[in-house]
């Protein structure tokens, strides 16, 4: 029965042009799509409906963010090349590329606490009033989704890394879909900095 | 990938409960979603004593509760709404969708697109988890000090942010049972895109897996809203947020402590954003179901094929902008319940066309009245009473008069109960033999199937007259309201229809357990089907097929004129 296994796992299907995992990965995006949607309309919601709404640059640390923002970039970029190292079949590259988006999604996550022990010691919290609610809601799971990316990253990185020899193929083809999650972890954002701190 | 099909050396609870074969992680939803359906009618048996008897010591099973349920056998009212928002609650999330979409479209999509499995065998194995954790975590909430959650099964703010710990549970069980939905539809998607046999074209695709197939984008795309709403309330509810509360709130005589600013309808745009998709994530496999089965058992190709296909991919398309109205009686303002009024007209006319393509499939052909056709045809006119009673609450002005009231729940109720529900009878019993290489009794099955239809109708038809009676769906005692009282011997009638419709299915308990005994055995393809699940072995082992398949031709060629044998299986070259 060996030639009745799961097709179109490592080499893409002639029709569609894609892997399975490829496919998948966009639908899980669509659907993530929908969850970062639903919760950008209820911020709109109650926007709109309330009487007054401070503006995010008086509440929140705009320069800590826009660092936060370059950071995610960059890790973008060095997840884009992790990727195409692979293509280029240098996989010592690929790791040095894939531990520097791992340590960059790290920053990204310290400077993010730092910001929020800051509102802490100022007794501002989800409960203080509809404004930090939001804000604390959106970016806590915007970096809970950049903490997955870091857990999936990593296990890549060292143990999931040994498919490489086994079936470089299929390794790309992971890692493209990796990346593919964590440009939407970083789209996400390039959403939220503006919608929250600046607006 | 490899290591799957070498099944034989697996030990135990890797090949029966931590497994990765589709039939097995189907057999396993499709098992646990009965014996959520049959908690569920449990909860509801329980419920229809308060409602006949208002008042009086429940007998025999009285004493078995505790203190905090009821009191000397009466139930508590307390205890009654628990029993109401988990009813709803079980019997849509943990009973009907994982039984079809979990039971059936896992173990029977691969199947009829001829493909060995899944495309993502380990996400199926963790979304059956995933389910089985969130329903462990439902049931749980009962045994809490303060009991389940009791706001209903649309847990509408204020009313559920400032109930009892239960509500969290029933969000934490919530999200578990959304993440599973999440993975399964991806899986669906993606195996249905690219693991059909070579032949296998979309318009060759049977009518169920379309239906799984659309229904999989609904759970796709319509779920993530609510699962960002049961953060929200779960927000809310530990972390003090006032996402759904609003400013000024007076609770029992207190003012609400709460940073206020929030919007209780918000909850309700986002919770029926999803719970309106799910509604034809409820009907959709059913009519996939009864597609098939009219097809095998009228011996003629399925009408109108390719329209009732365009349909319910339009029906997919629309469910996502009908939900308001589900929210006349908010307060919107007249020009957004004109749109919802027009969206929900229209969403009508597919749902028609399906409806009137399965009728008219019955016309002329030699039809085989076996207990599965039995079913299935009654799912005809019991969806459509539910569909039709669906109209005037469609409409916003004979939905005031009806919004909350008994009528709405004899509405949901035929298209789930005697339409949803008797369609996946019929399918386990006309799947049961390629499950399990042997057939269910007929005697049984048709025992099963004249007692039901006559008490579920029993059941259902009284909510109607209680609904134009003007009486409200969440009464815990109507004897307290004038109007109410005359039509309290219907309650009664009800009640006992639907104690007797609990003892007509111990013949369909006994048949499904004993027939894995008793019953008799069948070859591949014991109906003479055409679809390419009956060309594998009764029951199919791991990767499904002897060698791979091939498909020449559509679904549903019977009777096609000049072969010698009426039915011309997908995967045959030449005539047989």
């Amino acid at each position: 029965m060996s030639d009745n296994a799961i097709r179109y796992i490592s080499k893409p299907h002639p029709v569609t042009g894609v892997t399975n995992s490829k496919l998948g990965i966009w639908c899980f995006l669509a659907s993530e799509v929908m969850f970062f949607g639903g919760l950008f309309s209820a911020y709109v919601l109650l926007r709109a409906s309330a009487p007054s709404w401070p503006r995010g640059s008086d509440l929140l640390n705009v320069p800590l963010a826009t660092l936060n923002t370059l950071v995610l970039i960059t890790s973008s970029v060095t997840m884009v090349m992790a990727w195409a190292s692979l293509a280029l079949k240098d996989f010592s590259k690929y790791k040095r590329y894939m531990a520097a988006t791992i340590l960059l999604a790290l920053v990204f996550l310290v400077v993010k606490s730092i910001e929020y022990a800051h509102k802490f010691e100022h007794h501002y919290f989800p409960a203080t009033n509809t404004f930090y609610a939001i804000y604390f809601t959106l970016t806590g799971l915007h970096g809970l989704h950049v903490l997955g990316g870091v857990v999936v990253n990593t296990y890549f990185l060292f143990p999931g890394s040994a498919l490489w020899k086994n079936d470089p193929e299929q390794f790309q083809g992971r890692i493209e879909c990796a990346g593919l999650y964590w440009h939407f972890v970083d789209l996400v954002w390039i959403f939220l900095f503006p919608v929250l701190y600046l607006l | 990938m490899n290591e799957k099909h070498h099944s034989h050396d697996l030990p135990f609870w890797r090949k029966y409960i931590f497994s990765l074969d589709h039939k097995v992680i189907g057999i396993q939803y499709g098992v646990t979603g009965l014996l959520f359906l049959f908690f569920g009618f449990c909860l509801m048996m329980l419920m229809r004593w308060q409602l006949a008897y208002p008042g009086q010591p429940l007998p025999l099973l009285g004493n078995l509760f505790s203190e905090r349920m009821m009191v000397g056998g009466i139930m508590l009212p307390e205890f009654y709404n628990q029993l109401g928002a988990m009813h709803g609650t079980i019997m849509v999330f943990l009973g009907v969708v994982p039984l079809a979409v979990g039971g059936f479209g896992n173990y029977l999509v691969p199947l009829q697109i001829g493909a060995p499995d899944m495309a993502f065998p380990k996400l199926n194995m963790m979304s059956y988890w995933v389910y089985f954790l969130g329903g462990v975590t439902m049931i749980a909430s009962f045994f809490l000090p303060e009991g389940a959650a009791q706001s209903g099964w649309t847990s509408y703010p204020p009313l559920a942010n400032i109930a009892t710990s239960g509500q969290t549970v029933w969000l934490v069980g919530m999200v578990l049972l959304i993440t599973s939905s999440l993975l399964g539809s991806i899986n669906f998607i993606v195996t249905i895109v690219q693991l059909r046999a070579d032949g296998l074209s979309f318009f060759r695709l049977p009518f169920f897996v379309w239906a799984q197939f659309v229904t999989s984008f609904l759970l796709l795309l319509a779920f993530p809203p609510l699962e960002a709403a049961g953060v929200l309330q779960l927000m809310d509810r530990l972390a003090g947020t006032s996402f759904f509360m609003p400013s000024g709130l007076v609770v029992a005589g207190n003012p609400l402590v709460v940073s206020g600013g929030g919007n209780p309808l918000l909850w309700q745009h986002l919770f029926w954003f999803l719970a309106h998709p799910e509604v034809y994530v409820l009907i959709l496999p059913a009519m996939g179901i009864v597609a098939e089965i009219f097809a095998t058992n009228t011996r003629k190709p399925i009408y109108g094929y390719k329209s009732m296909v365009c349909s319910v991919i339009f029906l997919g398309f629309m469910s996502f902008i009908v939900w308001a109205h589900h929210m006349f009686l908010t307060g919107m303002s007249a020009k957004m319940s004109a749109f919802f009024q027009i969206t929900t007209m229209i969403i009508s006319i597919p749902s028609v066309i399906v409806l009137t393509a399965l009728a008219l499939s019955l016309w002329g052909g030699s039809i085989r009245f076996n207990t599965p056709m039995l079913f299935a045809v009654a799912f005809l006119p019991m969806f459509g009473i539910g569909g039709l009673t669906g109209l005037p609450l469609g409409l916003a002005a004979s939905d005031i008069h009806l919004h909350d009231t008994y009528y709405v729940i004899g509405h949901f109720h035929y298209v789930v109960a005697p339409g949803t529900i008797f369609a996946l009878f019929a399918g386990v019993y006309h799947w049961y033999p390629k499950v399990t290489g042997r057939k269910m009794s007929e005697v049984l099955g048709k025992i099963h199937f004249f007692l039901s239809i006559v008490l579920i109708n029993g059941i259902f038809m009284p909510m109607f007259i209680l609904g134009l009676a003007g009486v409200s769906r969440r009464l815990y005692d109507q004897m307290q309201y004038a109007h109410a009282q005359p039509t309290q011997p219907l309650n009664v009638f009800i009640s006992i229809c639907a104690w007797l419709l609990g003892l007509a299915q111990i013949p369909f308990v006994i048949n499904f357990f004993g027939s894995l005994i008793w019953g008799k055995k069948v070859e591949r393809n014991p109906w003479q089907a055409t679809t390419l699940e009956w060309a594998a072995p009764s029951p199919p082992p791991h990767g499904n097929f002897d060698t791979v398949p091939q498909v020449y031709r559509g679904p549903y060629e019977y009777s096609v004129p000049g072969l010698k044998h009426d039915f011309w299986p997908q995967n045959m070259a030449q005539e047989n």
